[in-house]
């Protein structure tokens, strides 16, 4: 499709880069009002620009979101970007990410001076238009690009508490880890045009299937070094290095933003990229001929295990929920190892709930942050005996569903994972991520327990929030438990969006 | 819907969101919802008791709706006769746990919101037939029973829940991986733990099948808890507070050998029997169940002779016991198979007699040190002849339950295990030595002039007891009671076990007489 044509299909994005220019002119035209104002106009601006986008997104016509027949790809901009169900699954995703994050950030102690909100608030819809962008690339320029404006607007993001130096530092170790992996990244792209001769994902697919069984080493280090960029964005290991750190040093919201939004957007590209331009027919054999499966496999077994053993000794809530963040992109990873629509539609149902317990574990922390002022386990000590039994609650149904213990969303998620890795035949990828939910219990344990077994100590204020703080992190527990139940609806959304692949 | 394991099932689930809107403060009308709530089950089971149809060997009273259509997943319960008694425990001992646990002050509205979830865990356990219902009850279980150890339990309570918690995790997600791999096996993925064992029987090689079967049994296990997976069991029941101890003791271990006669051997009966030349033709899988219950028979007894805290002797003496329901299992003849599953029963009743009666005394002394008391005979007699009574029970008198269940397997194990049975009986000595010992230490001697004035135990405890210690009296003049419910069934079962073995050498070591 055309340029032209094209537009009326681009409506969201083209919404988040209007709220983009918007937030920079309403921050231009309210410069002399008070903070609190400008803070209320910008927060405002984004929720708007945010939910219009969401509208338009389940707006368009059903025959290209999927429900209907037409699972067939829409390419637009001749073929830049592509929209289909899977587009859509993911862009509700990363604009429920971009709500959630301004309504968290309204609430962040961390933010509550921030003299630019106008600039705060721009630059997270700006990386929420990034994300839209790399969840529908289907072209490697696209791609790249895509990743960059996420990189660039997550950087400054990381960094914003200027006067902050652990936020400062974690900006810092994020922007040199991102240029090493964008770097490897785009050389590796380039290798796969020099390969096939195609920028755009299928007429790599034509070319892949086409090509001289001589070249499949290069196409192996081609693909590897492509893996680095997303590995980073996903934060996979050896790629991690970056996520405990940033986590820990971002405000709370950012930290959840890249935790959640992040990385459903890196897995979107990641999952097009191996299965539009890689897998489709011809060029599966190619791929399943090099080594590539095989060390993702490995990637993903590392992932799950470095995570969980990392997380057992934090004493950082932040950094906690970090590496326990690391060992879930493992647990997605394999849904993507086994190549398969069932995997596919197991790591979108993954993505989906682990936004939900995810992102309440990070609320139920900013809150507890928030009003205890420190970050260590203990801000947690006897939560639910000094008055804060709700919180303690909600934070225990999304710890214990990060953990996989039904009935929770979290363990249809897992459920759905290792039943696509078994039915992949990969059964030792699926028994290690089984032990590893085993150890991932004990460190989430171990915050339950000081809400629950552990008497509050007299430094612990009593819990004082208004109960409509409460709104959103009980609305989630909520989600939690009923996708934990009956997840036939979220599973039919998720294989209609990974069916795209095999029509 | 008009089906009475739907209503036992969910009942307690209902009375949690009752519990849960209810003041926090007004402890009196918590404590007299959960046992609104947990009555009617009982009820229920009595009437289900009468109905039950003896006859058959199929399930009965089976409620089954699609849950999640597209991955062939039903909401599927129904009761035979491996489950009838187990369901009947389980309705049996929630409200007597609710009496129990009427002294709690602290949290009132959290713990008997956790109990009544529990409850609803354990009975789903029991009437679930799908497999991933199955395995949803198992782990839902998991979540309240922490935090009732957690948080009401004693000094060392966290770590007692913790470990609890990781073990059996641990236990269930070799389950779970398990349960993958047979969901795919058929063409049509399925659960469906009545078809389950056809659908797969001629589509998973044998080798495979044992490696599922090792993989759940080691998940079953952990549950019973057999050796040498039994570490938590003590320490969960030190720390556990008497109502939760029950529970533990009383239904919770039986579900790791329900597990193992409903999915082992129910799913993969060829595995559970399939012949090794270096065992003269006996299973591999079945000589290890046997051999782990003649440990947990003796090793049981050998800690529990050991012990200076009551509690823990209690809890060693539950490892002992449940090591003769593995015998019995092992077995696969008529009287064997009959005994276990009877010996669950007897065992949940008697034990269950047993933590109640350690936390009467706690109660009151604030301590359970065996060489700490002495005399009390003479200070507390009532209180003396039920806990006479209990411990005679568990020792295997003649006449009370135990007796006969614990016979039922011996015998019906000699016939393919003399070496093992005849180390398991000769236990009986060392159990009735524990038992006497310890007896002896609390109860005769001069009175311990520090308890002097030890308060009688009083009625709401005597409530507790007194129904229990009619069933163990009944079941032990006539026992026909139980084993009429389950016999057929599990003879049935062990007939479909030893059918779909792939060779005939073991009927010969079972003896032709089958």
């Amino acid at each position: 499709m055309g340029t032209l044509e094209s537009l009326p299909l681009f409506l969201p994005e083209l919404a988040l880069a209007a709220t983009l220019l918007a937030l920079v002119a309403a921050d231009l035209l309210t410069s002399r009002s008070p903070l609190g104002r400008r803070t209320d106009v910008a927060a405002t601006l984004a929720l708007v620009g945010g939910a219009v986008a969401l509208v338009l997104t389940i707006g368009l016509p059903a025959g290209v979101r999927g429900q209907a027949a037409g699972l067939v790809p829409t390419f637009l901009f001749d073929g830049m970007v592509a929209l289909d169900a899977f587009a859509v699954f993911f862009k509700v995703l990363l604009g429920l990410s971009l709500l959630a994050a301004v309504a968290m950030s309204l609430g962040s102690e961390e933010l509550r001076d921030n003299p630019n909100p106008g600039e705060y608030y721009a630059i997270l819809v700006g990386a929420t238009l990034g994300m839209f962008l790399m969840a529908i690339a289907t072209n490697l320029l696209m791609a790249y690009l895509a990743l960059e404006f996420v990189s660039l607007s997550s950087y400054v993001l990381t960094g914003y508490l200027k006067r902050d130096r652990r936020s400062s530092e974690a900006a810092l170790k994020y922007l040199i880890y991102g240029g090493v992996a964008s770097g490897a990244m785009i050389y590796g792209m380039s290798w796969i045009y020099g390969l096939t001769g195609a920028m755009d994902y299928p007429s790599i697919a034509t070319g892949l299937a086409a090509l001289d069984p001589a070249n499949r080493g290069a196409l192996a280090v081609a693909l590897l070094l492509v893996l680095t960029g997303l590995g980073y964005k996903i934060a996979v290991v050896p790629f991690h290095m970056w996520a405990p750190d940033v986590y820990t040093g971002a405000p709370l919201p950012v930290t959840t933003f890249l935790a959640v939004g992040s990385k459903a957007a890196g897995f979107a590209l990641m999952l097009r990229f191996f299965h539009f331009g890689v897998t489709a027919e011809g060029p599966a054999a190619v791929v399943g001929a090099t080594p590539v499966p095989f060390l993702l496999g490995i990637v993903c077994a590392v992932t799950m295990t470095f995570g969980n053993l990392a997380a057992l000794g934090q004493q950082n809530v932040k950094r906690l929920l970090a590496y326990s963040s690391i060992s879930h992109a493992g647990y997605g990873l394999l849904g993507v190892v086994v190549f398969s629509d069932a995997g596919t539609e197991a790591v979108l149902f993954y993505l989906a709930v682990y936004y939900l317990m995810n992102l309440g574990a990070f609320w139920i922390a900013l809150l507890v942050v928030n009003t205890s002022g420190r970050e260590d386990l203990d801000a947690f000590r006897g939560l639910a005996w000094r008055g804060g039994a709700a919180p303690a609650v909600f934070m225990t149904i999304f710890l214990f569903s990060l953990a996989g213990l039904p009935p929770f969303a979290g363990f249809v998620g897992k459920f759905k994972v290792f039943w696509a890795g078994i039915q992949g035949g990969e059964y030792v990828l699926v028994l290690i991520g089984a032990l590893n939910s085993v150890i991932s219990l004990y460190y989430y344990a171990r915050i339950v327990k000081r809400m629950f077994l552990v008497e509050p100590q007299k430094e612990d204020r009593p819990w004082r929030v208004p109960l409509t703080e409460l709104g959103a992190p009980a609305t989630l527990a909520a989600l939690t438990v009923l996708l934990g139940i009956g997840f036939e609806w979220l599973s039919k959304q998720a294989g209609a969006a990974s069916r795209i692949f095999t029509g | 819907m008009d089906n009475v394991l739907v209503w036992m099932t969910f009942l307690p689930l209902a009375g949690m969101a009752v519990i849960l809107c209810l003041p926090s403060r007004a402890h009196g009308l918590i404590r007299w919802t959960a046992l609104a709530f947990t009555v009617p089950p009982l009820l229920l089971g009595i009437r289900l008791f009468g109905e039950f149809d003896r006859a058959v060997t199929t399930f009965q009273y089976i409620v089954r709706t699609p849950w999640i259509p597209s991955y062939n997943i039903d909401f599927f319960v129904g009761v035979d006769g491996i489950s009838i008694s187990m369901v009947l425990l389980t309705a049996l001992l929630c409200p007597i746990c609710v009496l129990a646990s009427w002294g709690i002050e602290k949290g009132v509205k959290g713990y008997f919101a956790l109990f009544l979830l529990l409850d609803t865990g354990m009975m789903g356990v029991f009437v679930a037939l799908d497999f991933f219902l199955f395995y949803i009850f198992w782990e839902v279980m998991l979540l309240p029973m922490y935090f009732l150890i957690g948080i009401w339990g004693g000094p060392r309570r966290e770590y007692a829940a913790i470990k609890f918690f990781l073990y059996t995790l641990f236990g269930s997600v070799l389950m779970l991986v398990a349960l993958l791999y047979l969901y795919f096996t058929p063409d049509q993925p399925s659960l469906d733990m009545t078809q389950l064992g056809a659908l797969v029987a001629d589509r998973i090689p044998l080798e495979i099948q044992i490696i599922l079967w090792v993989a759940l049994f080691i998940g079953f296990a952990i549950k019973i808890p057999a050796f040498p997976f039994h570490t938590w069991l003590p320490d969960a029941h030190v720390e556990a507070p008497t109502a939760v101890s029950v529970i533990l003791a009383g239904v919770l271990l039986k579900m790791g050998t329900y597990g193992i006669l409903r999915i082992n051997f129910g799913i993969l009966p060829a595995a559970t029997l399939a012949p090794v030349e270096w065992l003269g033709g006996l299973s591999l899988a079945t000589v290890l169940l046997a051999f782990i219950g003649t440990i947990n028979i003796i090793y049981g007894a050998l800690c529990a002779m050991a012990q200076t805290d009551l509690k823990k002797l209690v809890a060693y003496s539950s490892i002992s016991h449940m090591g003769y329901v593995m015998l019995g299992m092992a077995a696969f003849t008529p009287q064997a198979i009959n005994g276990a599953v009877l010996q669950m029963f007897n065992h949940g009743t008697i034990t269950a007699m047993l933590f109640l009666l350690v936390g009467v005394v706690y109660d009151r002394a604030h301590h359970r040190d065996i060489n700490g008391f002495g005399g009390l005979a003479s200070i507390v007699p009532r209180y003396t002849y039920v806990t006479g009574f209990a411990f005679f029970a568990a020792m295997g008198l003649p006449g009370l339950s135990a007796f006969i269940s614990e016979v039922l397997v011996l015998l019906g194990a000699w016939r393919v295990y003399p070496v093992f049975t005849v180390i398991a009986a000769s236990a009986v000595v060392l159990t009735a030595g524990y038992m006497l010992w310890a007896l002896q230490r609390i109860y005769l001697g001069p009175p311990n002039e520090k308890y002097r004035d030890l308060p009688e135990i009083n009625t709401r405890e005597l409530m507790t007891l007194a129904p229990l210690a009619v069933i163990v009296l009944v079941l032990g003049i006539y026992p026909l009671l139980v084993l009429d419910l389950q016999s057929p069934a599990l003879i049935a079962l062990a007939d479909k076990v030893i059918a779909a073995a792939p060779s005939a050498t073991h009927l010969a070591a079972l003896g032709a007489g089958h």
